[in-house]
């Protein structure tokens, strides 16, 4: 009997719901650690990111103005997309040279996280408001609101669980994201991305581009159209860099270097205040002639 | 409805106020503010000599007379006080329980709101601002805020759920000449509250009323080092901005020098609170109460010479009532008081500062050559001084300078609207983010407004509004961190 072969799969990046090839028409091959091919993996280029801006700033207005309820039940949606694709997962992780048992856990821990900030989507927001008692006559509160466009350099290790850790928080909060994934362990981002295509997750909130952070990362701080950036390696120059240009338009900026995206210390809903505003609101309280309290 | 129209006209009466109507001269005394011919620095609770030798005098903008001469602090200055700073955050603040902490802040606060006439008065000999506004903003304003963060010392396991927090370690704080006491205030006490130390430097055409605020301090009995306050001009900032023993950044100021801050301290673990500049949309509605409205806008504007960084600088008027707002807008200016600072009945005073004034001109010239029409009522001026009449820019395009850059000067740019959509997407087309007004009857439309506006602080129906127990701070290009309320801590603490 003949051999059935195998089809392969072609590992495209994500922008605003679709999955183009670079515009660049470049790829790189990552190996695993036995040199292994992993796979012809795009190199996505500056313009990319472009387009990737473009599709999540044309996202913000939709997402953010979402019902925090709505966004819980899509981040649900998809930990349950990636529940249904176990498998899958499990095999590229084994691939990018993690063990069975590992790939599992890393696996189990990434569905709970997604779950985990599903719950906080429309709970952040109580914890972190506040009402204030103002010595004039006006209602004032304060609430969290999310800054706008993130531009995300996702954690080199850990490429399933590190790259949701940094995602979740932000959209669970409304913010929309470019993210470019693990340069060497990019398989689970791009197959991630397809769990998201079939999340009812709204084209644009999440871009995942691959490719090289050493080329990439000063264009995501360079763009004026990015509000904020996160960054998870312990590498001083590059951090310095971002802190330095970001202040072309003083972005918001978080490094995630001491984080062990494995342990609970890897979620908590600070990790969602990190991209978010505080907006307070003013507004008189009538008190005509000096009208005495009602009881 | 040519009707209408003809009773709407004669509904509003315009009152005369330059003829029979004149105000006598209601000047505020300055015999009761003491202030020394000449300061030194306030280092380790104690005055030193600045080891520069140079002393730089400060000036009263509304006559160009000399007040006082304060000193240059160096490199060397700055090394004393962030070290006097460190030790006693070592030594000291560091150890002491939090419920002490809290009490001095307590007393800080008392007796800023003993000295709080004294304070008045050098503000505005100081800086040019109406008496009225140091006497009944400024001075109260900084002794609550004193006040507010004083009693969250021993609370701040309330503040952070989960969390515990830990104070940075020195505080280098740098603030601007607009509000001189209340920036000190707002600097400070959040910082002392969480068990920071301070180095404070004023901005250097303002430094009495914080030289003050270091004597209020001293007496106050704070162990020393825990505030220092250093005068001088951008290199003393820049000394304390760079010295390698600050753990947090707190900087006022133009969004321009904030950006330098940043790039500055890009590669040290120092953290950063910028509040910086901003060009904030002030909305009519054609349902708004129109006198109510404008009262806002002129408050808005010209509170403090609109050296007011969440000035609301640009007004949007819906077209159906754009021809009486700004018929309105043109008769209330004429009726400001425009002089000295001093007089309680002025409603303008002086400008800050000659160059200050200068940058304020050259955007009057830019907005004529831009084609836009300028309204200035008349109004006689002081021959000495720097002054500049409450200014009506009308006809004026989104995309001019005037629309589009900070002024920080007596200067409103009018535009009109006609949707909700469009004015949303005009107040949001600006890179800075700070404060934002919406004037309508309609409470849906309200809440519409204040949501979608991308600004850290919105004034529905009222605007320049401002409490110790209130977050203010900025969206986008207008810095980021909060000072004021709860928020106003977590820019002063890790938590762990």
């Amino acid at each position: 009997m003949e051999k059935r072969l195998e089809v392969l799969k072609t590992y495209k990046i994500y922008i605003g719901g679709q999955f183009p090839r670079t515009e660049s028409g470049r790829y790189y091959i990552p190996n695993n650690a036995s040199g292994k091919k992993l796979a012809n993996v795009c190199l996505s280029s500056r313009k990319d990111l472009r387009e990737a801006v473009v599709a999540a700033r044309g996202a913000f207005g939709g997402w953010s103005s979402r019902s925090a309820f709505n966004r819980s039940q899509i981040l649900y949606r998809m930990a349950e997309m990636l529940e249904g694709r176990r498998a899958q997962f499990l095999e590229e992780l084994v691939l990018q040279d993690s063990s069975r048992i590992k790939a599992e856990k890393e696996l189990d821990l990434a569905i709970d996280r997604i779950i985990y900030y599903a719950g906080w989507c429309d709970k952040f927001q109580q914890v972190f408001s506040a009402v204030n008692p103002v010595a004039s006559s006006h209602f004032n509160f304060s609430v969290p609101e999310p800054t706008g466009v993130v531009g995300i350099i996702a954690p080199q290790g850990d490429s399933l669980l590190g790259l949701i850790s940094v995602i979740a928080p932000v959209i669970a909060g409304g913010c929309t994201c470019v993210v470019l994934a693990s340069e060497t362990k990019p398989l689970c981002a791009v197959t991630f991305s397809e769990v998201l295509n079939s999340s009812d997750l709204p084209g644009g909130v999440i871009n995942i581009l691959t490719g090289k952070p050493s080329e990439l990362t000063s264009w995501f701080v360079d763009h004026m159209d990015v509000n904020a950036m996160v960054y998870c390696e312990k590498d001083a120059v590059v951090q310095k860099m971002i802190r330095e240009r970001s202040a072309a338009n003083l972005k918001r900026i978080s490094f995630y270097d001491q984080v062990d995206w494995q342990t609970e210390a890897g979620q908590s809903p600070y990790f969602i205040m990190d991209t978010q505003e505080i907006k307070t609101t003013w507004h008189p309280i009538e008190n005509i002639a000096g009208a005495g309290a009602g009881y | 409805m040519a009707k209408s129209t003809a009773r709407k006209k004669t509904n509003t009466v315009r009152l005369k106020f330059d003829t029979s109507w004149s105000y006598d001269p209601a000047p505020e005394s300055r015999s009761a503010a003491s202030i020394s011919k000449q300061y030194d620095l306030f280092i380790n609770g104690e005055w030193k000599k600045p080891s520069s030798k140079k002393y730089f005098y400060t000036i009263n903008p509304a006559t160009e007379e000399k007040i006082s001469e304060v000193a240059e602090a160096n490199q060397a200055d700055v090394n004393l006080a962030v070290g006097a700073a460190r030790q006693a955050y070592e030594k000291t603040w560091g150890k002491m329980p939090a419920k002490e902490r809290a009490k001095y802040i307590f007393r800080i606060a008392r007796i800023i709101q003993e000295k709080a006439r004294e304070l008045a008065i050098i503000e505005s000999l100081d800086g040019g601002k109406p008496i009225r506004e140091s006497r009944d903003f400024d001075v109260p304003t900084a002794a609550n805020h004193f006040f507010y963060y004083a009693g969250w010392a021993d609370k701040l396991e309330y503040a952070f759920p989960n969390r515990k927090a830990s104070s940075l370690g020195v505080a280098g704080q740098i603030i601007p000449w607009n509000f001189p006491l209340l920036m000190a205030a707002w600097k400070i006490a959040p910082a002392l509250a969480t068990g920071n130390t301070v180095v404070l430097k004023p901005a250097e055409t303002t430094p009495l009323t914080a030289l003050k605020l270091a004597e209020i301090i001293q007496e106050s009995g704070l162990p020393p080092g825990v505030v220092n306050i250093i005068t001088g001009a951008g290199q003393t900032g820049s000394s304390i901005v760079n010295h390698p023993e600050v753990d947090k950044i707190a900087f006022t100021g133009s969004t321009e020098v904030g950006k330098i801050i940043q790039r500055a301290i890009a590669g040290t673990n120092k953290k950063a609170t910028l509040e910086l500049g901003g060009k904030a949309a002030n909305i009519i509605f054609e349902d708004a109460p129109l006198d109510q409205a404008v009262e806002g806008v002129i408050n808005g504007i010209f509170f403090n010479q609109g050296h007011v960084c969440c000035a609301g600088s640009r007004l949007y008027v819906q077209e159906s009532v754009m021809k009486q707002v700004v018929r309105k807008l043109k008769d209330r200016i004429a009726s400001l008081i425009v002089g000295d600072p001093l007089d309680k009945n002025t409603d303008i005073g002086a400008i800050n500062s000659k160059q200050q004034l200068q940058n304020i001109q050259k955007y009057l010239e830019i907005g004529k050559k831009e084609g836009a029409e300028i309204y200035q009522p008349s109004c006689s001026l002081p021959r000495k001084g720097f002054w500049c009449p409450p200014t009506l820019f009308t006809n004026v395009a989104q995309s001019n300078r005037v629309t589009q850059e900070e002024i920080f000067g007596p200067v409103l740019a009018i535009l009109s609207f006609r949707t909700d959509d469009e004015v949303i997407e005009k107040a949001n087309n600006s890179p800075y983010g700070l404060s934002a007004g919406v004037w309508t009857d309609k409470g849906s439309r309200i809440f519409n407004m204040t949501r979608r506006m991308r600004a850290g602080v919105v004034w529905a129906n009222t605007f320049n509004k401002f409490d110790p127990a209130s977050p203010f701070g900025g969206y986008k290009e207008s810095g980021f961190g909060r000072e004021g309320g709860l928020h106003g801590l977590l820019p002063y603490v890790n938590l762990k």
